[in-house]
């Protein structure tokens, strides 16, 4: 087979597209650049959805634990000490088992649009249900970031809003938000850079990779056991995931670029990659 | 373990629970909490030195020395450690076989690598085919203990790096004054002064590595994990102890346990940093030295 073939064959083989086997012997550089590429799909669909839903529970988590309202502060409080306390790799297993313990339910849900059929058997799927893990633990992890970046927005700024009178909805929009996530930027590109490495857990715990459809972790680890030689394998995957470092790192700093643009040059704050590692 | 244990089928409620949870299996099941606390209290130490050699390398006015120390500090930033734990795992075994191999069969023609098998001679295999199921085990744990200390080392190297430029310049150049030698200069004055700078981060790191623990299920090490899973699968009516699916309960107490170990560890570190930045010339060790102690709050 050419390389050409090969990538036609497993480019989407972590999809469930093209070929159905794995290769099995005579492993060519090819076939593994290609087929650990295509676990990549996983890991960035993992990160990037958990990003983005994450991204929004962890505001609403974060001005919980800063509410002067005891019920909304002591769930805050707990779900980031738990979440931020236990291994994220048990946090799946607990979760796994959680869902399959679940009864199967099927149900319909209209969108006004369009009706989708939802099952409860979906959970115990990686695609939602490690999504979902992988969301509450980014969730627990940014709303930290963003409390402290809640605590430590100048005085000044929120008496000035006060004073034109900017008050509620308008003054958290305007000057309290925006404020917040510029204080808390550069820890938050580290969070994001490492959610995109702890998606490399979801199919080491609990979660079955269905038809061998796995991550680049997954597909490196089957080539080092074939092989038994993890030179190849490993380097390749590091490969992709600095890039995809330095993608993330990329487009964060733009963001970050775009939220101090008001400061003058000297002022800005730069960011810097600062490992957080395991959760 | 108890006298009323013989025969399981007549037990019922708290009699029934004291027996099952006092199981050979369950004590394995505790024996393997202990494994992870001596992983957590060997790994540590190691860590820390191979990350201050790590630091001490970084700094080094030799080039290749300090090329070496920046890529070791360097490998933790944009790699998942997970692919590092897998990774070093093989890579160790293979090159502690390959260099007994080396030594003990020096007149071995055949190829190493043959197709997809390392081959190496009899003799060097690490452990021996021989030896006891024992040794097979201490082996496999010592390699997760390298490996997690190769790892953390790098991350640790990191924070020890950054702390030893926290300290103020100053403090140097007054050294220097006093004619202190290079290697004076870094072991009197330097050392001593960065570790109020490091603790934050070693504090993080530790925590990082109690959530790290669990990874040596994947190390193939027979921990907590694979007890949990071994114990809380179901078990039909030929075991005696039988039981629907109980995993969820058990992963519920691994839960609890790290969380516990976590909030331990979070109040220690907190009176170590007290105790650290006790007439240190930064905020934290200026405020203590305003209010009585006992009363300070770092």
């Amino acid at each position: 087979m050419s390389c050409l073939e090969t990538i036609q064959a497993y480019a989407f083989r972590s999809l469930g597209y093209g070929e159905r086997l794995l290769p099995r012997s005579d492993f060519t550089l090819c076939e593994q650049f290609t087929l650990i590429g295509s676990g990549m799909i996983w890991n960035v669909y993992f990160g990037f959805f958990a990003l983005i839903f994450g991204f929004c529970l962890a505001t609403a988590v974060a001005l919980a634990k800063n509410s002067s309202n005891k019920v909304l502060r002591k769930p805050a409080e707990w779900f980031i000490f738990v979440l931020r306390g236990s291994p994220l790799f048990i946090q799946f297993f607990l979760a796994y088992e959680t869902f399959v313990l679940l009864p199967k339910l099927t149900g319909d849900l209209n969108l006004g649009f369009v009706e989708l059929t939802v099952e409860t058997r979906w959970l115990t799927k990686a695609w939602l249900g490690a999504l979902i893990v992988l969301l509450l633990n980014t969730a627990a992890y940014s709303g930290e970031i963003f409390y402290g970046a809640l605590k430590s927005i100048p005085k000044g700024d929120v008496e000035a809003a006060d004073a034109y009178g900017i008050t509620g909805w308008k003054r958290f929009r305007r000057i309290i938000w925006p404020t917040m996530l510029r204080l808390a930027w550069p820890a938050y590109t580290n969070e994001a850079i490492f959610l995109f490495h702890a998606t490399t857990l979801v199919f080491f715990s609990g979660f079955p990779a269905w038809r061998q459809q796995g991550d680049a972790l997954y597909y490196a680890n089957y080539f080092a056991d074939k092989t038994f030689n993890p030179f190849v394998p490993y380097p390749i995957l590091a490969g992709y995931f600095i890039i995809l470092t330095l993608i993330v790192t990329g487009i964060y700093g733009l963001i970050n670029t775009r939220l101090n643009r008001h400061l003058p040059r000297e002022k800005r704050k730069k960011i810097r990659i600062r490992p957080q590692i395991i959760r | 373990m108890f006298s009323f244990c013989t025969d399981p089928d007549q037990l019922a409620g708290l009699q029934w629970l004291s027996c099952y949870l006092t199981t050979g299996k369950h004590m394995a099941f505790y024996t393997s909490f202990g494994t992870i606390m001596l992983l957590l209290i060997i790994t540590a130490p190691v860590a820390l030195m191979f990350g201050f050699g790590g630091a001490m390398a970084a700094r080094s006015p030799i080039a290749p020395i300090r090329w070496f120390g920046k890529a070791y500090t360097a490998i933790v930033r944009g790699v998942p450690d997970i692919a590092f734990f897998l990774f070093f795992v093989i890579a160790l075994d293979q090159a502690f076989e390959w260099l007994r191999h080396q030594v003990k069969c020096p007149d071995w023609a055949e190829p190493i690598r043959q197709g997809s098998d390392f081959v190496v001679c009899s003799a060097a295999k690490l452990p021996l085919s021989s030896s006891p199921q024992w040794v097979h085990e201490v082996y496999g744990f010592s390699l997760a203990i390298l490996t997690f200390s190769i790892v953390f080392g790098a991350f640790a190297a990191n924070v020890l790096f950054g702390a030893m430029r926290a300290v103020p310049f100053p403090q140097i150049e007054t050294a220097q004054a006093y004619g202190m030698t290079t290697r004076q200069t870094f072991w009197r004055i330097l050392v001593p002064q960065m570790w109020v700078y490091a603790l934050p981060g070693l504090s993080n790191l530790w925590m990082i590595l109690i959530k790290a623990t669990p990874l040596l299920f994947l190390l193939g090490v027979e921990d907590i994990v694979y007890w949990a899973r071994e114990l809380g699968g179901s078990k039909t009516s030929a075991f005696t102890y039988p039981h629907p699916d109980w995993r969820l309960y058990y992963f519920l107490g691994l839960l609890v346990f790290y969380l516990g170990l976590t909030k331990v560890s979070e109040i220690a570190f907190d009176r170590i940093m007290k105790r650290l930045t006790l007439g240190q010339a930064t905020t934290g060790g200026e405020s203590q030295r305003k209010t009585p102690r006992g009363k300070a709050t770092a």
